[in-house]
């Protein structure tokens, strides 16, 4: 595999800007640094365009790059102090809903079925709504889950990024994973079923 | 016996951890007599393939 050429590469760095973007934006939560780490990340695709190997395609290279871009920024906002600290195993009231006190459904919030997942990922809507519930999580647990989930992370490393004990990793991963299941299952099946 | 929302934590973990034997058994029992959780299953599965999926490397590749 070569290096794409210039104009080729132009086009390509246009052509996956708005993925990069909202995966900034989910990780980041904040428009504006999403905007500079993406920025930053075509700027350094292109300066350092002879590191490309080729062994990889050219938009997960530039993945690479704003994986790293958005690490950074985290861990500059997590200097800067502005990140509520982790609540530690306090009930969760959202979750709490979802089930009875003995540990059983709520009849309402019985998962019910998403159909086949090939035909959910082709589906525009899907994506849509899985975005806007992102957004909807609170900061501190979508932090915990595109860390693990998006970038992939294991839990080992987010505790170390983040100075939290892995259970408590888990709890998080546990309560992000039953909020966007629900408000997906509310946002999307009332969607494609009128 | 352990009740759903206990399933649901073990169904999670299991996506950030190896289970162990206990725990996999009891989810397994749990799954195969609770269709709700098997859906919820399917659906932490789903959250965790979607994240993949987020990167366009997985969907450039394919085209």
């Amino acid at each position: 595999m070569s290096i794409p050429p210039l104009d080729d590469r132009m086009q390509r760095l246009t052509a996956v800007r708005p993925r990069l973007l909202s995966f900034a934006r989910l990780h980041l939560r904040n428009h504006a640094q999403a905007e500079d780490a993406v920025q930053d990340t075509l700027e350094a695709a292109i300066e350092n365009q002879d590191s490309f190997s080729g062994r990889s395609g050219y938009e997960t290279w530039v993945f690479g790059i704003l994986k790293f871009k958005i690490l950074d920024t985290m861990r500059a906002q997590k200097r800067q102090g502005t990140w509520q600290p982790l609540e530690d195993e306090a009930d969760d009231e959202a979750i709490d809903r979802q089930f009875r006190r003995n540990g059983s459904w709520v009849k309402e919030a019985r998962p019910a079925s998403w159909g086949e997942p090939e035909a959910a990922f082709e589906s525009e809507t899907f994506w849509q709504v899985f975005d806007a519930c992102m957004i909807a999580l609170p900061d501190n647990v979508a932090r915990v889950f595109s860390l693990r989930e998006l970038m992939g992370l294991s839990t080992e490393e987010i505790c170390r990024e983040l100075g939290i004990r892995e259970n408590n990793c888990w709890v998080i991963l546990h309560r992000a994973r039953l909020r966007l299941r629900a408000c997906i299952e509310q946002g999307w099946l009332t969607e494609e079923t009128p | 016996m352990i009740m759903c929302r206990r399933a649901t934590e073990l169904m999670s973990q299991r996506l950030d951890r190896p289970l162990v034997w206990q725990e996999r058994l009891s989810l397994r029992v749990h799954l195969a007599m609770c269709g709700a959780c098997s859906q919820c299953n399917r659906q932490f599965d789903m959250l965790h393939e979607a994240g993949k999926r987020f990167e366009p490397a997985a969907r450039d590749e394919q085209e």
